[in-house]
């Protein structure tokens, strides 16, 4: 057994962790949330040239890292900061899916997404879906060779900003993938920003045409594959999530340290003390759970996503503790749009509202327990 | 021990159910139910539409014209109001100034000030704390000095809710910095107009503008305008702060969103069944009526105690407690049952901005009142305040 990072990845998260001290504080990340882009061109650039995209992809994809921990490494440092940009959605989750089940000719486009020219989106979840990853209404009718795309994709990352999209659609009785131009006709997109940051958009398929070559998988033969590029999401997501509950808990010490009440400071009522305590606590429970879950990442499916929904079934709960907890214990102060904690604590609830929330993975952790 | 309604209660609940059917336009009851930000002019309709019945200061007695509803009375509006969207009453001016002035202030105090709150003719807001005096709220430092028969008044209130349609604020304000902490304290009423008065915005984390930051520089204060005696704004305050608890439980509004989420969790997917059927969201659900169930009575036992002259004692830090976690667990629950529709930000700030924000399931901002809804267990005196204030009486100790 070996807790430590390699050199390497010590090396990236230090690298990563100057850059965002320096670049994305406070001011600079409200000047982003307030922008129309939603996220930041040249921290995008910025996050490429270090190699932060490159740390996602496997050396034969073109990277030169792609494993669980990597993603972990880097997402933390994200999370850590804070960071609205769309590294989860251009590279793990639809670049993810791209580098594992694209053709030869798709996969020429994993070169651009690291070197931050290309971003990308994974159209996958419905209205109607909610957090059910088999639940595609979208359809893929196939005539004369040309493929159509039709229906409607909720709560799209990242959607604006995408050159290319992941689109899941129905067809053989499962799930196909295809690979769609954002310029492609009879696609609409209707954008909004979301409250924690960055932007989404409902995406409306309006009979797509696409030909044989933007098929990313056998007909109707996905939903492995993207299950396990959603594992690999989530760990990087919970990662990101451990980051900010790091910053979260760091702002709230040292809020407590300097506010004083009653003459004197915060920190030194027992009530305030051993909440502190127990959000130390249980962020090492969180911690440990994204250890198993990105060291599980390459076992089998039972295996991986048994630890994947305990992780984040985990999350589900410390993150509303600790960005509740967080809140609480500064007092009117972290109610405000403008205080660093406000944006961190929101990151950290609304993460649950991402790839399954508590209840939804204690469901399943109960399902694939039994089997 | 009598737990059903009598035939005047049944009478009046429908006295009361008219009364909305009647007054509560449904673009305005649409606006609350969806949690958009109401203007100043629709809480002004609202409050004149009550005025006209009588009912807007339901808790004044009746010699200051007020309704005086027994406990029965008040639940029944409050669980009616709530079920119908109808907004809530401001209550600075009616209920937390009110019963201040009814109790310490003069006989000229209160013919003038009563019925401009009964008219609108004046929105109160209240200007207790300091960016360094919060649940030390005794530490304030705004001043006021006494020159012939005005008052100076330099300082800085700050989270005043509301502040940006006030033309009154009632201050604490130091009248003796000598003096222990509590005892240079006095209560005293500011018209906003005055030269020297500053309002500036709080945008909170949900992107709405409903509190302020209130500078004040040389601002001339009337003599009249304390109420009660120089140095005694300790005691009032206190005798407010009981009643801003005693409003805090928040019956109405749980009912109201138990309700939501009884809706929303039936029409929500979850793993191919409706989300009232996973076991776990159910059980939260469960839990959390169970809670509401037994709030909504002792609520109705403590307003029925106050209404006999006991005065709302630790019973009000306890109800203010519950009451604010079973509405954030409500309202916990609410984000939680739209699962990823929780994530788009529908805030009022981005209203007509040509973005429309789906809700699927018509919820309107429930991720924003989530937000929003952490300041209940923080302002009214924070939950850890209240413990301190029930521990202290019972164990003794600092507090
Ligand atoms: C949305 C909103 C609206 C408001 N509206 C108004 C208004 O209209 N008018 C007005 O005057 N004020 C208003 N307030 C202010 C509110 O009353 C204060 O926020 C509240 O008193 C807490 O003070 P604080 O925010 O300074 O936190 P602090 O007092 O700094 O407290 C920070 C944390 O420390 C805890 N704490 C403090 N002392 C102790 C202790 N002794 N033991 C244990 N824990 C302790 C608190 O409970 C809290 O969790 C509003 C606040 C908000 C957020």
């Amino acid at each position: 057994m070996n807790f430590n990072l390699t050199e390497e990845r010590q090396m990236l998260s230090d690298t990563l962790r100057r850059f965002l001290a320096d670049k994305y504080d406070t001011d600079r990340r409200n000047k982003i949330l307030e922008s129309d882009q939603g996220y930041s061109t040249e921290i995008w650039s910025g996050l490429a040239e270090l190699g932060v995209i490159g740390a996602l992809f496997s050396e034969g994809d073109g990277g030169f890292g792609g494993g669980g921990f990597d993603i972990a490494v880097v997402f933390e440092e994200l999370g850590r900061a804070g960071v609205v940009e769309p590294v989860l959605d251009t590279a793990v989750l639809a670049g993810g899916l791209i580098a594992a089940t694209g053709s030869s000719a798709q996969k020429e486009l994993i070169e651009s997404v690291i070197g931050g020219e290309t971003q990308l989106a994974f159209a996958h979840g419905e209205p109607q879906s909610r957090y059910d990853l088999d639940n595609v209404q979208t359809v893929a009718d196939t005539q004369d060779g040309a493929i159509a795309l039709t229906g409607r994709k909720a709560v799209v990352m990242n959607a604006e900003a995408a050159d290319h999209f992941v689109v899941s659609a129905s067809e053989a009785g499962g799930i196909s993938l295809f690979l769609v131009p954002a310029d492609t006709d009879g696609l609409s997109i209707q954008g909004y920003p979301l409250i924690s940051g960055g932007r989404a958009a409902e995406v409306t398929l309006d009979g797509v045409k696409l030909p044989e070559t933007a098929r990313m998988t056998e007909a109707g033969k996905a939903l492995p594959v993207i299950e396990a590029v959603m594992a690999r999401a989530t760990v990087a997501q919970m990662a990101e999530t451990l980051g900010a509950m790091e910053t979260a808990v760091r702002i709230t010490q040292e809020y407590l340290g300097t506010r004083q009440q009653f003459g004197r400071p915060l920190a030194t009522f027992q009530a305030l003390q051993h909440r502190m305590a127990e959000m130390l606590t249980e962020m090492q429970q969180a911690r440990s759970a994204l250890i198993n879950a990105a060291g599980h990442l390459e076992a089998d499916r039972n295996e991986r996503e048994r630890h994947i929904s305990a992780a984040k079934g985990l999350f589900g709960r410390i993150g509303r503790l600790i960005g509740e907890e967080s809140i609480q214990m500064h007092g009117g102060i972290a109610m405000t749009q403008e205080y660093e904690l406000a944006h961190i604590a929101k990151r950290i609830i609304m993460a649950d509202h991402r790839f399954g929330d508590e209840d939804w993975h204690l469901e399943r952790f109960l399902a694939l327990s039994a089997a | 021990m009598d737990l059903s309604y009598s035939e005047e209660d049944l009478a009046f609940r429908d006295e009361v159910r008219s009364f909305l059917s009647e007054k509560l336009k449904p673009e305005l009851a649409e606006k609350v139910r969806l949690g958009r930000g109401l203007t100043k002019e629709d809480m002004e309709y609202w409050h004149s539409a009550l005025n006209s019945r009588g009912w807007l200061a339901q808790n004044w007695p009746k010699e200051f014209g007020g309704a005086e509803w027994n406990a029965v009375q008040r639940h029944i509006y409050e669980e009616e109001a709530a079920r119908a969207d109808a907004p809530r009453i401001v209550p600075f001016g009616l209920s937390m100034l009110a019963p201040v002035l009814q109790k310490f202030g003069s006989k000229e105090q209160n013919d003038y000030w009563l019925p401009r709150i009964l008219s609108g003719e004046d929105w109160w807001c209240q200007g207790y704390s300091e960016p360094g005096a919060g649940s030390d709220l005794a530490s304030l430092k705004t001043k006021a000095v006494r020159e012939g028969d005005h008052y100076i008044v330099n300082g800085q209130k700050t989270w005043t809710t509301l502040g940006q349609h006030a033309n009154m604020i009632f201050c604490l304000v130091r009248t003796d910095p000598s003096a222990k902490q509590q005892e240079g304290i006095s209560f005293l009423l500011i018209d906003m107009d005055t030269p020297g008065v500053e309002v500036r915005p709080i945008i909170l984390l949900d992107g709405t503008h409903e509190v302020n930051e209130v500078w004040f520089t040389d601002v001339k204060v009337p003599v009249e305008n304390l109420v009660g005696e120089e140095n005694k704004g300790w005691t009032y305050a206190k005798y407010l702060l009981t009643h801003e608890r005693a409003n805090i439980a928040g019956v109405g509004f749980s009912t109201a969103a138990l309700s939501t989420v009884k809706r929303v969790a039936k029409a929500v997917n979850d793993n191919g069944k409706p989300l009232m059927q996973n076991p776990h969201f159910a059980a939260r659900l469960a839990k959390v009526e169970m809670e509401l169930m037994a709030l909504s009575t002792f609520n109705m036992r403590m307003i029925a105690a106050a209404g006999a002259g006991g005065a709302p004692g630790l019973e009000a830090s306890m109800l203010k407690i519950k009451g604010s976690e079973v509405r954030q667990e409500l309202n916990d629950l609410t984000r939680r049952a739209i699962g990823p529709y929780a994530m788009p930000f529908a805030s009022e700030a981005l209203e007509g901005s040509n973005q429309p924000i789906p809700d699927p399931f018509d919820v309107g901002d429930a991720t924003g009142e989530y937000f929003n809804n952490r300041k209940i267990s923080i302002f009214g005196g924070s939950n850890e305040i209240q413990k301190n204030i029930i521990a202290k009486v019972t164990l003794g100790g600092r507090a």
